[in-house]
């Protein structure tokens, strides 16, 4: 139980790495406030979570709207009482180049990868900070660290990810908050069959190819889930600021 | 002279770093076109290096129709586009709880989001060409995190990353597209951050020249560096960031 008695908001919370998280985080011992746009989904992890004997909450949310993230960190501290680990999850991709995106695909990556952050965070820091610490942990991608292909405002969003991570974690280290973030390659989430459906290919074609890595598969939810857990537990008690790259190897070189 | 006949867009071309580089260029045999949104400074500028080779459009980059006007007026003044500095960029020195939502959308718009919509529009010029280049300003703070700067550290991360998408998408049509990353520089947003931060003119010079070269930087400096990135010299460079900073990145 690394997460004994531990309280854990976690966005994107509803699906692939946000849902694996979820689950795992329970397990640990944690309280989970599942934040998501999709209310069945979330609903249902609820339900699947408490049915398991552990606790668990569903708040309907769009991250990109200050007074929704607001709502989530009081929804937490109404229901189990404080918030210790934050895990910033949401996310979304528009595959394509500076000159075949919108200006509204750009505005809707940025809000959702990276605002979504900025206003979760400056929700959930003054409780953290008044409890005398706590966790954040935030998802980039191998993609926040180097570029890809048809991916201009998913890169953009994703450095501004890993960079946002170290400017929390230089102002709240002295309030004893820890902030990382998780760098996963190409994962078996529904997000990566949109971008195969984005890019016009057939998803088994596309997951071969996604798995040209030294580890010669792509990665599943619950493993990144589990490097969520470490980041989350005091397992990482003197870690802030750093970029953990869960992939495969896929940034180490192609075999 | 290392850019005869070229054109170059530079934004945020009327102080710091901007303007040094236009004055670079300008002297290297470029033709530049300045954006930025103080008309009077730009005008000055345009005038000091000679109408026949600088212009300015007056331009918020945050806004797609300013910059796609930028560009055309550019290619229709000068013929073509050679180079693109996406220079303009705002900072407030606020951690997450002391930065208002307007600042950060203000912060990203100009620094992120004005190097995408510049970039949209200039790019189809210079695949037509078969040829070009891009230089965006990024920051030390783009590869290491700051106190106090969370949207800066944000949109210049987010610059670095744009950069490199940038350069894998139009490398196969003869674009190069890199950054710089300067430390601190001695420019009008230097004193702008000594005013947020509370401290003293002195007090803050001394703490930012805490670096290997003991020093900040001059906006002559950077611009040796973005003119190094657009000339052939750098024929081989695309996706890369490179850091100007006197050390500082270093330790």
């Amino acid at each position: 139980m690394q997460l004994r008695d531990k309280v854990a908001i976690i966005t994107g919370g509803a699906s692939g790495i946000g849902r694996a998280s979820a689950l795992l985080f329970a397990k640990e011992g944690a309280a989970v406030l599942i934040a998501d746009l999709n209310q069945a989904a979330g609903q249902a992890l609820e339900r699947e979570i408490s049915s398991s004997g552990h606790r668990a909450a569903f708040q309907a949310c769009d991250v990109t709207q200050a007074t929704e993230c607001r709502r989530v960190v009081e929804r937490a501290l109404q229901q189990f009482g404080r918030v210790d680990i934050l895990f910033n999850n949401a996310g979304i991709i528009r595959r394509a180049t500076v000159l075949d995106l919108s200006e509204e695909d750009w505005d809707r990556v940025m809000h959702v990868n990276v605002k979504s952050i900025f206003l979760m965070s400056k929700a959930a820091i003054p409780v953290m900070a008044r409890q005398g610490g706590g966790v954040i942990i935030n998802t980039a991608s191998g993609w926040g660290l180097s570029g890809g292909a048809k991916a201009a405002v998913y890169c953009a969003s994703k450095g501004a990810v890993v960079l946002l991570t170290k400017a929390m974690a230089v102002d709240h280290g002295p309030q004893n908050i820890r902030v990382n973030c998780i760098c996963p390659g190409d994962t078996d989430t529904n997000m990566l069959r949109s971008e195969a459906e984005q890019l016009g290919e057939v998803t088994h074609h596309f997951l071969a190819d996604a798995a040209r890595r030294p580890l010669g598969r792509v990665g599943q939810p619950a493993e990144i889930a589990q490097a969520a857990l470490y980041l989350a537990s005091d397992a990482s008690g003197f870690v802030t600021g750093t970029a953990l790259v869960v992939d495969g190897g896929g940034l180490a070189g192609s075999v | 002279m290392r850019l005869r006949d070229k054109v170059a867009i530079i934004t945020g071309g009327t102080s710091g770093i901007g303007a040094a580089t236009a004055d670079l260029f300008a002297k290297e045999g470029a033709r530049v076109v300045l954006t930025g949104r103080n008309e009077q400074r730009g005008r000055a500028i345009v005038d000091r290096i000679g109408g026949s080779a600088a212009m300015f459009v007056s331009t918020d980059v945050s806004r797609a129709d300013d910059c796609r006007r930028a560009v055309t007026q550019a290619v229709d003044k000068f013929g073509r586009l050679d180079i693109l500095f996406n220079n303009a960029g705002i900072f407030y020195a606020h951690d997450a709880i002391e930065c208002t939502e307007e600042e950060w959308d203000e912060q990203i718009d100009v620094s992120l989001k004005g190097t995408f919509l510049m970039s949209k529009y200039a790019l189809p010029h210079m695949i037509r060409q078969g040829s070009g280049v891009i230089v965006n300003n990024s920051s030390g703070w783009g590869l290491v995190g700051g106190d106090k700067a969370v949207a800066y550290c944000a949109a210049k991360g987010g610059v670095v990353l744009l950069t490199k998408a940038m350069a894998i998408d139009h490398g196969r049509q003869g674009i190069r597209v890199n950054c710089v990353c300067p430390g601190d520089v001695d420019t009008p947003m230097l004193p702008q951050d000594a005013k947020f931060r509370g401290l003293r003119w002195d007090d803050y010079l001394a703490g930012a020249a805490n670096r290997p070269m003991g020093r900040v930087g001059s906006p002559e400096e950077i611009a040796k560096v973005v003119l190094f990135l657009a000339s052939d010299d750098s024929s081989f460079m695309t996706g890369a960031a490179v850091a100007v900073d006197g050390g500082g990145t270093a330790d």
